[in-house]
């Protein structure tokens, strides 16, 4: 039988390299979920990319046996496919007909297991059932969250913030999917971010360590720059610029501290340098793009330069050759500011006045969807190449998110990347994917890390933000997930209420409807992180809008090799704002 | 649709001439005219509220002569809870005075329409209260013993006896029942309205769409009234503003605290059945299931208290009448499950609406009525925990009672609005005790429970090291106080399950706190009393005192004197111990919830002289109790001073140094009869006194004890505590003091010419001590207080307290016995011999146990001394 799987065996071919759709979409068989790049990268070369990740997915390993598989398949993955870039909407029992080509045998690993569950359920007369138990699930969907409420202190100083909640979900192992919060020291403004890694999680580390130095440096005064720059230069103790608000699950590598704060010491000397002492009004947008910019130079010069100490040579080559989108906001008072590169998203819950929700997008996905940005490449780039820059709706035909952080493959020129990688470590060298030059790749770069920043002044009515990678925003749409937080963070589910007005109900009826309503409503008071919420409604959603525990359990028992399939990495920050003081903002003019 | 009800009553009775002379006021006033009519200038009393409330302190005010009278509606009359109110007249309530406002309610609204003419749907259908559990029969039992000796028929009955009279019902899962035939509905809209009509026919003059701005106070008196129509000047003012009552008493200069919230409430409205229910169909209380239901129409009204209370209002948003506030179907769900639990039948009713009204609760579940301490002449109403309608009648004329004679015919402390001080009124802890206090409407009361929220709001600065030691607290007027602690090895029950009628869970460790108490020394933090200071620049202080208290206060410096500070009828306005500590300075102590009330009383009565002050100082001292015969040793190891009786005498009191700190007022008194000594420390001081104590006290075996510890001992020693067993109708004659009064002095005091006559003629009821023969601790229902004391199997009074006596290892009751005629039931002399030559027995739920009477402690209990035989080796373990 003929199946996508077998196409893309055959499509791996060189000759064959970004010939057809289809070869493609076959090779996203290996990793069938909307993976970011496709680029196949040997297992063996797992290491490159594993930071010291907890893999909570570990414990479902032994579980899956039990499970109806197909059952999951059935509903799961057909739902995850309209999110799909592929063009050619493939059936799953093809997928696994799929034989691994010899050469990637080692690669395939995962699938191999795959195969053999599916066999043993095929050929199983009477499937067990296995689910996990509530608390079981809650204790995976709690594993990574967190929330912070911002301290009051007699009423003065009162942020328009009242606290986030945050939390992620991996189906990659190690989750590529990194999250940022942080309180600006020596300017006022919170600092809130996610980013989403692909090809590997450590160039969404590095971002998610050192974006916001970058920020909260731009925006910095100079003369608190001066100040900060002074204390290095004499040794003394140096002013903090941020106040980190982190998971313990959230680390920073202490290997390359040293490195990235030289870098970032540069950086500010150039500010210093740059400044011609009159004192002007910084201006966050500007800042915000600075910073963007900055650390991606930074990424590819560090990665260019190399370093003696070889763990961090082959660090900061693994960094620039991994790519990262990132959404950023910046709230100060009533000023939010949302910097965006690639396809996390940004959104507002705002509370109409019947009590009702509505979403406002405050940021544009950077990828074949957006027409601008198919536009902008275009332009970018000479008219014989419009064909190939977007091919099967990602870049060069390979990658999905058209702005991204990191990724020098689609930045640097081709006698760049060889050399670099010639003069790299053995690891780099043996790694197909560095070595492997991106189709039709003529006039680079093709990538950029600057951001898209949107200015919105808070409103009253606005109550919250949800900041989310991909992996929320392709199960969810954005009106269910502001509706989710919504009726989630006001306690109340704005089910219509009911009002028996001039029909026909009686008792019996009614009591049925409200047994209905309340069982629905149960599910909100499980959790007590609104990222959470929204989390188990993305995973465990039915048809019907409404928690399925069933579901919910089978697609968090799926072992790490198949989550992927299933579902991407789901990282979620909620930012809930202080409409009092907002609204106080607003009566002050 | 009651109000549409409400309206055509109103249009009906037009024509009735007691009516008409208002109804036509009223329909002027209605319009744009209303404006210009104007308000009379003056009137005796202005009552503020055209509820149930405000038209039954006008009735009874107006039939006892009392017709210069206004009455103020902001909006129309009965249009705020009154109109929504679900109509259910229940007689069966916890506490006797409750009970007899409701009984009077009863019998008042059953002639109402004959003495009016104006129809108030009142039909007596019987009230049946159901029990899931055996506690809940228990608590029914309670109810069902008090109300038979107060005279309002009831029986407890079984489940088949329920399906008889209520086919309707499910009673599978029934245990018993309890039913009250006399109990009845009625529409309180229409009730409200009667009253309003008989007290306009005697002259009350009353104005609706007028609204109340602010209570005009001159020299701390009620001078005038601040409406949106004009002034009226008053000497009285009542506020019966319902749930806007706490708003219009903080609306004053001088601002009136009156503790009340309100929670929204809910219930439903069926069509009729098909066999349409008959409007004589008992009323239905399932309190396990949170609801009741009554026959309204041929259907039902049924509502409920739920566990998540709403609380509304709380930023006192202010509205004419209360709108139709949203239903909330999914509030409602468990009560509708409740409801189709006990009625599967009415499955296939017809819905007609879900009725939002809201209710205002108060901080102890009891109402609130009386005058403000801080204003003369400003009477209070209100807060009636959604049993308006059933005290509605009774409430009405104790207040005008109030009014009229200076003081209600019954003992009414338990809803006086001087049991709170302002350190109720925040509106966050009214928010959080009403959700509390809501769901108790419904929940099983036990003895002895204490309210979870708004606690912590007053302790002791010894609060934290105590309860590190595992003290259990209870709340008194704010105040934190320790019931026992319980020791690292030991568990209780959850708080749940440790409710019960029978022997609590704490029985032995108080056991053991009495057990030190009795033979070496413990330690109870006693700060929560009140404690005031009188001095004066001459002998002002004694003279007013001297007129203010009964018992003789010319004493020596140093000495202690009980005394009551009584009424002009000889009862007990305040029972307290005052240490004269110089010539001109006393230093007084009352019960924790005197503050309020005994400021007010002494304010009211003490000249306005700058020579005179008297103050606070509950809150500069910490109390601890030393209790014990090992607390002189304690005492003097701390002191080095001699504490033996002859440098320290029994009620005598000195300022004395233990260890670092000086200043320490030691009395050598402990409030239970045992030997010991409360020491009053200055704050600061409290720790290291505390710290002190419990160091020297180790080799004496000093452990801490709790209130509960206390009361074991002090009621076994036949001591009286004011507010549970001594209160305003009481006097010092009918509890065996005579010698704490100073009859035979020639003195004046406020209550001798009463006591004069009652000495003269004998008293009428006497203060009994009851030793349970045939109760077993460990098996039989425990007494708590309220429970009929029968002599000779005939009725003669209620306990007032009790508790179990580890010394005479039975339970110990104290309570007052009349004598009650046989013919008429009038009250006769009780005599030593009376009280002497009868039997006696104990109703506790139902079952009686003999018990023996005495009017003096047992004496044997003074004089316990520890044979040599008895002693054992674990007499010599650290306690």
């Amino acid at each position: 039988m003929e199946g996508p799987g077998r196409a893309s065996a055959r499509a791996w071919a060189p000759t064959a390299l970004g010939c057809d759709s289809a070869s493609w979409a076959g090779r996203m068989c290996v990793c069938p979920g909307p993976r970011r790049i496709g680029i196949p990268v040997r297992s063996s070369s797992l290491p490159l990319f594993s930071d010291a990740m907890p893999a909570p997915t570990q414990l479902f390993f032994p579980l899956i046996r039990n499970c109806e598989l197909s059952r999951i398949y059935g509903t799961a993955c057909y739902c995850h496919h309209k999110h799909l870039c592929c063009s050619s909407p493939y059936i799953p029992q093809n997928r696994l007909r799929y034989t691994p080509h010899p050469a990637y045998a080692t690669f395939c690993r995962p699938k191999e297991n795959w195969w053999q569950y599916t066999q043993g359920r095929r050929y199983a007369s009477t499937p067990q059932k296995f689910y996990l138990t509530p608390p079981q699930v809650n204790s995976i969907l709690k594993a990574n969250e967190y929330s912070f409420k911002v301290p009051e202190f007699d009423g003065k100083n009162v942020s328009s913030i009242l606290g986030f909640d945050s939390n992620q979900l991996p189906a990659n192992a190690p989750i590529e999917d990194r999250r940022s919060a942080a309180t600006c020291l020596q300017t006022r403004g919170m600092l809130l971010g996610v980013f989403d890694g692909h090809a590997g999680c450590a160039c969404s580390q590095a971002v998610s360590e050192r974006l916001f130095y970058y920020i909260a440096v731009s925006l910095l005064p100079h003369e608190t720059l001066l100040e900060i720059e002074n204390a290095v230069e004499s040794g003394r103790a140096l002013l903090p610029i941020l106040q980190w608000h982190k998971h313990p699950n959230d680390y920073f590598s202490k290997e390359a501290s040293k490195l990235y704060f030289n870098s970032l010491r540069t950086y500010w000397q150039e500010l210093i340098d740059l400044n011609t002492g009159e004192s002007t009004d910084i201006d966050v947008k500007e800042a915000l793009i600075n910073a963007f910019k900055r650390l991606d130079n930074d990424i590819s010069l560090e990665a260019q330069v190399g370093d003696p100490n070889s763990f961090l040579n082959y660090l900061v080559l693994r960094v620039a050759f991994s790519g990262a989108t990132a959404c950023v906001a910046h709230v100060d008072g009533v000023d939010l500011h949302v910097a965006n590169t690639g396809d996390s998203r940004a959104m507002l819950g705002v509370q109409e006045e019947d009590g009702s929700w509505s979403a406002v997008t405050l940021s544009n996905d950077h990828n074949a969807q957006n027409e601008r940005e198919i536009e902008r490449l275009k332009l970018e780039h000479p008219k014989n190449e419009a064909k190939s820059v977007v091919k099967q709706d990602r870049l060069l035909g390979l990658l999905m998110p058209f702005r991204a952080f990191g990724d020098v493959k689609f930045k640097w020129s081709i006698d760049l990347q060889k050399r670099v990688i010639e003069s790299g470590p053995d690891q780099l060298n043996d790694n197909e994917y560095t070595k492997f030059i991106p189709p039709n790749y003529h006039t680079p770069p093709y990538l950029t890390a600057e951001p898209e920043v949107t200015y919105h002044r808070l409103r009253p009515q606005d109550k919250f933000l949800v900041l989310a990678t991909d992996g929320l925003w392709e199960t969810m749409h954005r009106q269910d997930v502001v509706r989710i937080v919504g009726e989630y963070l006001t306690g109340m589910h704005h089910q219509q209420p009911i009002a028996v007005g001039g029909y026909k109900v009686t008792l019996g009826q009614m009591h049925g409807l409200l047994t209905e309503r309340r069982a629905k409503m149960s599910s909100v008071f499980e959790d007590q992180n609104a990222a959470t919420h929204l989390i188990r409604h993305a995973v465990g959603n039915n048809e019907f809008g409404t928690v399925d525990h069933e579901r919910l359990s089978k697609m968090l028992s799926l072992p790490e090799e198949l989550a992927r399939m299933y579902r991407d990495d789901i990282t979620i920050i909620v930012v809930q704002f202080n409409s009092h003081v907002v609204g106080a903002y607003q009566n002050q003019e | 649709v009651m109000f549409y009800r409400l309206l055509s009553v109103a249009r009906r009775q037009r024509t009735s001439p007691g009516w008409q002379n208002w109804s036509s006021m009223r329909s002027n006033m209605s319009t744009a005219e209303a404006q210009s009519i104007a308000l009379p200038a003056q009137a005796q009393v202005v009552i503020c509220g055209g509820g149930i409330m405000g038209t039954s302190v006008a009735y009874h005010l107006s039939k006892m002569g009392w017709t210069d009278i206004i009455l103020l509606e902001q909006g129309r009359l009965a249009a705020g809870s009154t109109r929504f109110c679900a109509g259910i007249l229940s007689t069966a309530r916890h506490l006797t005075i409750e009970q007899k406002m409701a009984d009077y309610s009863n019998k008042l609204y059953h002639q109402l329409e004959q003495e009016t003419g104006i129809q108030t749907g009142y039909i007596r259908t019987g009230s049946i209260f159901l029990a899931q559990t055996q506690d809940r029969l228990i608590s029914l039992k309670r109810i069902n013993s008090s109300l038979n000796v107060t005279g309002i028929p009831s029986e407890i009955i079984s489940p088949k006896k329920v399906a008889e009279l209520y086919p309707l019902l499910n009673v599978h899962d029934l245990v018993g029942a309890m039913h009250v035939p006399e109990d009845a509905v009625v529409s309180s809209a229409d009730v409200a309205l009667a009253l309003a009509s008989a007290a306009s026919q005697n002259g009350v003059q009353i104005y609706d769409r007028t609204t109340v701005l602010h209570i005009m106070v001159k020299k701390g008196q009620v001078t005038g009234v601040e409406t949106d129509k004009g002034q009226i000047e008053c000497q009285y003012f009542v506020n019966c503003a319902g749930q806007w009552a706490y708003e219009l008493g903080l609306s004053n200069e001088e601002p009136v605290s009156i503790p009340l919230h309100a929670c929204e409430h809910f219930y439903l409205l069926t069509r009729p059945l098909e066999t349409p229910l008959q409007s004589n169909t008992p009323t239905i209380v399932d309190a396990d299931g949170r609801i009741y239901i009554r026959n309204w129409q041929g259907g039902i009204l049924s509502g409920g208290f739920e566990k998540n209370p709403k609380p509304i209002f709380t930023e006192g948003k202010n509205q004419l009448e209360i709108q139709n506030l949203q239903e909330d179907w999914d509030h409602f769900e468990p009560l509708l499950s409740s409801l189709l639990r006990r009625m599967p039948e009415l499955e296939t009713l017809e819905i007609m609406k879900l009725v939002n009204c809201p209710e205002t609760f108060t901080p102890d579940m009891r109402c609130i009525m009386g005058e403000s301490p801080v204003v003369q002449g400003y009477f209070v109403l209100a807060g009636m925990n959604s049993a308006g309608l059933s005290f509605g009648g009774g409430a009405g004329k104790y207040l005008a009672e109030w009014m009229v004679h200076g003081y209600p015919s019954e003992n009414i402390w338990d809803l006086d609005l001087k049991r709170f001080g302002a350190l109720q009124s925040s509106r966050t802890f009214l928010r959080h005790r009403v959700m509390e206090v809501m769901p108790l409407i419904y929940d099983l009361k036990v003895p002895r429970w204490d309210f979870q929220t708004g606690r912590q709001l007053r302790t002791s600065p010894l609060y934290d090291r105590l309860d590190a030691q595992g003290a259990r607290w209870m709340e008194k007027h704010g105040f934190e106080r320790p019931k026992y602690f319980v020791p690292p090895d030991k568990d209780l029950l959850a708080l749940e399950q440790s409710k019960t009628f029978y022997k609590p869970d704490w029985f032995d460790i108080v056991e053991a706190e009495v057990k030190c108490c009795k033979e070496a020394v413990c330690v109870i933090d006693m700060s929560s009393f009140t404690k005031f200071e009188i001095t004066s620049t001459g002998d002002q202080a004694l003279e007013i005192l001297q007129y203010l208290f009964s018992n003789d206060l010319d004493v020596p410096v140093g000495h202690i004197v009980h005394t009551g500070m009584l009424n002009e009828g000889g009862g007990y306005e305040n029972d307290c111990s005052i240490a004269r500590l110089n010539k001109r300075s006393f230093f007084m102590i009352s019960p924790t919830d005197q503050q309020v009330h005994c400021w007010a009383w002494l304010k009211k009565h003490m000249p306005k002289d700058n020579n005179l002050l008297l103050e606070d100082v509950t809150w500069k001292y910490t109390a601890l109790n030393l209790i014990g015969p090992r607390a002189v040793d304690v005492l003097s190891e701390l002191s080095y001073a001699p504490m033996t009786p002859d440098h320290f005498p029994t009620l005598f009191c000195k300022e004395m140094s233990v260890g670092y700190a000086n200043g320490i007022r030691v009395m050598s008194m402990t409030h239970t009869g045992e030997p010991g000594f409360m020491l009053y420390i200055p704050i600061e001081y409290a720790l290291h006194v505390y710290n002190e104590v419990m160091n020297v006290g180790q080799k004496y075996g000093i452990r801490n004890a709790g209130y509960y510890a206390l009361r074991s001992l002090r009621i076994e020693k036949f001591f009286a505590f004011w507010g549970q067993d001594l209160n305003t109708l009481t006097t010092p004659l009918e509890c065996g003091r005579e010698s704490w009064v100073k009859l035979e002095k020639g003195m004046d005091f406020i209550g001798r010419e009463a006591l004069l006559q009652q000495k003269q003629n004998g008293v009428y009821k006497r203060f009994t001590m009851f030793i349970l023969d045939d109760h077993d601790t460990d098996l039989d229902l425990w007494p708590w207080w309220g429970e009929p004391i029968f002599r000779n199997g005939q009725y003669v009074g209620k306990t007032t307290s009790s508790a179990y006596s580890y010394t005479l290892e039975r339970h110990v009751c104290l309570g007052f016995v009349h004598n009650f005629s046989e013919d008429s039931g009038e009250e006769q002399v009780v005599t030593a011999d009376f009280i002497n030559r009868g039997e006696y027995e104990i109703d506790i739920a139902g079952h009686r146990f003999q018990a023996k009477a005495k009017l003096y402690p047992v004496t044997s209990l003074f004089a316990h001394k520890r044979r040599k035989d008895d002693v054992e080796l674990s007499d010599l373990h650290g306690k």
